[in-house]
């Protein structure tokens, strides 16, 4: 092929092959116009769908949780405007460059921000980095908006508790809800960086107190910032709790105990109404409420006093000579004994090979029940301990509460111990031992109760024999309706213990204040029964109480109630490692007792006040 | 009198419908970007100072046919030389903006010799072929090369790929216009496909990152949204949005909230195709069809080679241009910085491109001079 003949050359022809320019042009067009056919008829909707997700923002509008009032209508938990640090993940192109920023700026914790914004959760909600913002924190993120596409501040409300660490325990503290919790069905609805009840009546009635969280649509540009808002699902508040605590008796409670490890439960009798549940040492629920250093978490947990639990239905104590008044009802019942039979007591109680102490060395002479209950004879209770056989004993022990869920309001309460030969079996896979009767007949051994039973147990024997449940709320007022739903008292069952027997006791309690071990609980205002009780942590012990190491000593228990004649309420104290019941505790009981009545002869403090009480008046003191 | 009325003809339908589809073009470009930047603060508004092109880029149509366009061929070398030096002086000098040096500022403007540099190599091309003797490969693929090379280099150089591909269709135009035979360019074709991998190779060792990357995102859009896939993908959305009748003037979300980068320049179809959704794009489409369907006739009736020549360097130019600037919008090219011709906001595209329809229009008008 001749090269120039690759060419042709007239005008003519170049306009011939003009041609060929349209076909291709037509061609063109035909193409971008099916490929824009394809985009815009055929994918519309999808890439209209990406639009949308493009430019609105979910935002969770984190619902106002519930208050909590004690049954004076005294504010213990509310809620205080706080800012919070969001960061919207998708909206952040570098996110190592947004964390260096944030440590910069407000000094977070690097690590501690990676791990929030690789955590579970839905994809196109924001994160929650840190809470409680400081306002000058807050101040320095907004004036360094244009330069943090994504993060946001959100002015939300933080659980705050006003009086501290007062009624700690009751009230818990609210946390994050955790991974773990984020997979149970009962947290389906929430996301990461709600907040959840963790500990104490939060937790128990995190459900009702939570709310519903809402959500609002946000338009935003390309780099984050908000243009309007678009759709709004207003949160719902959650629900008020009333409780049946009475915050000043709590706070006297909690004053007695002071720096000592223990717990002091008073209840009212009639209705199982707690109020005052105080446990030392405490914790401030402010402080485990917002986010905690890992290292702070573990001083916590690692504390020697423990802090986080609660003794008053965690703590599970032998209950010493507290037990023998459910033994008293319990021999009367089975007619192991009448009320005038005796037992002579020598100061000891042979059994075998061994010897039982009686705690008075030389022991108290010929005692019937009455005086054994009084002067806390424990060969008395040793022999009919013995004729009864353990199992009668657990029984009654049961009916009484002891080994058993009090059923109080509160998560993970224990239960204790309530020995038999079946217990035995299935705890240790050994026959039970006769000898083991004799300790268990004093409170001693295996038995072990929470102050909150012994308290029950107390206020069931106080009212004739009715078992509440012991309940820290007595009222939920619905934030949508206002109505405030009054719950009514829980009763469990009734003792098979006739009345008689019932009274017998009560009256030797009486005696025990006002001859007996207790003497330090009488009182010039108000007649109180009660029972000492001295709790051994040890076997080894000898010597004079003084000379023994403090973690050592004894635990002094003392359970009461007043006024005598007609209970009104019931108090359990039990303080750790305080020697003996009547010196340490019982001293504490009378306080719990007199301050009650001092303040319900008054009226009531300010704030709403539960309209059902029973005993606002006071015309029988 | 007879000049009057020889006058009037001058201006008929043809003229008009030219006139009118140039500057309708012009005003939906304005109103799309007048739509994505109202809200946007500054001395002059975008739409404002497009306005402004528009009146500059009116002058430079209507200069473009002062003189026979035999006369301005003339001064196609003298021109290259100016720009291949603006060219240069722009890699010592220029400014930057996104990563490439392409303008030289002027006072408070800046101006772009790569876009004058497609005008004058549609020119320079033309002025060679209507010239050169008709003998051989040299004269006909290898001179006219070599003559585009240098602008090509320079400005890739700085880097505009888009500039350059728009060099690279010209000479291809100008080369399928001369008269090749259709064996000779299956040849070509041929070669150019055995030699495409050694090309590609060489080609993307010297691409910038951002170039590369940016292909890597055509390849796979969403291997990267929030990054190198980011135009591209924002790009179809918004397109896609805009379904079959948009969202509206100002509706247009993915514009409005800028999810769409340079919504005014390289990406002003995107933001018409969802205000107005497929009907408005088809309509806009069948604009552009027709005008450059006017400026093939004025090529096929152009009175010399010349007359033609030019005529079709620009319409390809201009043609390539559309296409390829749609085609990116719409995901079916990588992204390079091509403007829409008439629509997208900037002034040196703007003038150059009025002034290369008045070229069109000079080369029309000398026709029916024929006549006088």
């Amino acid at each position: 092929m001749a090269i120039s003949g690759a060419f042709d050359s007239d005008l003519g022809e170049l306009q011939r092959r003009l041609v060929l320019l349209r076909i291709g042009l037509l061609l063109v067009v035909a193409l971008l116009a099916l490929r824009l056919w394809h985009l815009q008829i055929r994918e519309g909707p999808y890439y209209r769908d990406l639009s949308e997700n493009n430019r609105t923002r979910s935002v969770i509008l984190e619902p106002a949780r519930g208050l909590i009032y004690d049954r004076n209508g005294v504010l213990l938990a509310n809620n205080v405007p706080s800012f919070s640090l969001y960061v919207s993940l998708e909206d952040v192109k570098d996110r190592e460059a947004l964390i260096d920023q944030l440590t910069q700026l407000i000094g977070l914790d690097p690590a501690l921000v990676r791990k929030k914004l690789a955590g579970r959760g839905a994809k196109q909600l924001p994160r929650k980095i840190k809470d409680r913002l400081t306002l000058k924190e807050a101040t320095v993120i907004e004036s360094h908006r244009l330069d943090l596409p994504g993060v946001m501040i959100q002015v939300e409300s933080q659980r705050n508790y006003p009086s501290g660490t007062a009624a700690a325990h009751v009230l818990g503290y609210v946390g994050e809800v955790s991974a773990e919790q984020l997979e149970k069905p009962e947290f389906s609805e929430l996301h990461q960086g709600s907040i959840v009840g963790q500990y104490g009546v939060e937790k128990y009635f995190d459900r009702i107190m939570r709310g519903l969280a809402g959500q609002k649509s946000v338009e935003v540009d390309a780099l984050g910032h908000e243009k309007r808002t678009v759709v709004v699902d207003q949160p719902k508040a959650g629900d008020d709790l009333y409780l049946t605590i009475d915050a000043r008796l709590q706070k006297i409670a909690e004053e007695l105990l002071g720096l000592e490890s223990g717990a002091i439960v008073a209840l009212d009798p009639t209705t199982g109404d707690i109020l005052a549940m105080a446990s030392r040492p405490a914790f401030d629920p402010n402080v485990l409420s917002r986010e905690l250093t890992a290292k702070q978490w573990v001083e916590i947990v690692q504390d020697e006093g423990r802090p986080l639990n609660n003794r008053a239905s965690q703590g599970q104590y032998p209950p010493g000579s507290t037990f023998k008044v459910m033994m008293a009802a319990a021999a009367l019942e089975t007619n192991t004994v009448t009320p005038s039979s005796t037992v002579h007591c020598n100061g000891g109680y042979q059994f075998g090979r061994r010897l039982y102490h009686d705690w008075k060395a030389g022991g108290h002479g010929s005692v019937d029940l009455h005086q054994a209950l009084v002067h806390s004879c424990d060969v008395y209770f040793y022999t009919v301990g013995q004729r009864m056989g353990i199992d009668t004993i657990a029984a009654y022990g049961h009916q009484f509460g002891l080994g058993e869920e009090t059923g109080v309001d509160l998560p993970s309460e224990r239960v204790g111990i309530m020995p038999s030969t079946a217990w035995k079996q299935k705890a240790k896979n050994e026959a039970w031992l006769p000898g083991e009767t004799i300790s268990a007949s004093i409170g001693q051994g295996y038995v072990t109760v929470t102050p909150l039973q012994m308290a029950s147990l107390i206020g069931t024997l106080a009212n004739g024999g009715v078992a509440y449940r012991p309940r820290l709320v007595q009222g939920i007022m619905s934030r949508d309706t206002g109505h405030l739903e009054e719950l009514p008292p829980i009763e469990k069952h009734r003792l098979k213990v006739k009345q008689e027997h019932l009274k017998l006791i009560r009256e030797a309690l009486a005696d025990v204040v006002t001859e007996g071990t207790a003497t330090r609980a009488k009182s010039s205002i108000v007649t109180i029964a009660g029972k000492t009780g001295t709790a051994q942590t040890s076997a080894l012990r000898t010597g004079p109480e003084k000379d023994i190491p403090k973690k050592l000593r004894d635990h002094a228990w003392f359970v009461a109630f007043a006024p005598v004649e007609s209970p009104k309420i019931a108090v359990a104290v039990l303080a750790e490692n305080m020697g003996h019941g009547g010196a340490a505790a019982a001293p504490l009981a009378k306080e719990v007792i007199e301050s009650f009545v001092r303040l319900t002869q008054h009226a009531p403090a300010a704030g709403h006040v539960m309209t059902h009480k029973a005993h606002t008046g006071s015309s029988e003191f | 009198m007879i000049d009057r009325v020889l006058e009037s003809r001058q201006f008929d339908n043809f003229d008009l419908r030219f006139l009118g589809l140039i500057f309708l073009i012009l005003g939906i470009g304005v109103l799309s970007i007048y739509s994505v930047t109202h809200d946007q603060g500054g001395i002059m508004p975008f739409f404002a100072k497009q306005l402004v092109w528009i009146l500059l880029g009116s002058v430079a149509f209507l200069v473009m046919q002062i003189w026979d366009y035999h006369r301005i061929a003339r001064w196609a070398y003298p021109a290259y030389v100016v720009i291949l030096l603006l060219l240069a002086f722009v890699l010592f000098e220029g400014k930057t903006s996104r990563g490439a040096q392409r303008w030289i500022p002027v006072g408070p403007f800046a101006f772009q010799p790569s876009e004058f540099a497609k005008l004058v190599l549609v020119l320079v091309l033309a002025h060679y072929y209507s010239k050169a003797p008709r003998v051989g490969w040299l004269q006909r693929v290898v001179v006219p090369g070599l003559l585009m090379l240098p602008g090509l280099l320079l400005i890739l150089k700085q880097p505009d790929l888009g500039s350059g591909l728009s060099f690279l269709a010209v000479y291809a135009a100008m080369l399928l216009m001369v008269g090749m035979r259709s064996q000779a360019m299956g040849l070509i074709l041929l070669f150019s496909l055995m030699l495409f991998p050694f090309a590609w190779e060489m080609m993307w060792g010297s691409l910038h990152d951002y170039q590369r990357q940016r292909i890597m995102a055509f390849v796979d859009p969403d291997y990267d949204p929030a990054g190198k896939g980011y135009h591209a993908l924002q790009s179809r959305i918004a397109i896609g949005a805009g379904e079959l009748t948009g969202k509206g003037l100002y509706g247009g979300t993915q514009s409005q909230l800028k999810f769409l980068p340079e919504g005014h320049t390289d990406f002003v179809f995107s933001v018409f195709a969802e205000e107005w959704g497929f009907v408005g794009v088809l309509v806009l489409l069948l604009l552009f069809v027709a005008l450059i369907w006017l400026s093939l006739e004025i090529a096929a009736r152009a009175k010399d080679e010349l007359g033609a020549l030019l005529a079709v360097g620009v319409v390809c130019m201009l043609c390539f241009c559309v296409v390829v600037n749609i085609g990116m919008t719409a995901g079916m090219f990588p992204i390079v910085g091509i403007p829409l011709p008439l629509m997208s906001y900037g002034g040196s595209a703007t003038v150059m491109t009025m002034a290369s329809l008045g070229l069109l229009l000079n080369v029309k008008r000398r026709r029916l001079g024929l006549f006088y």
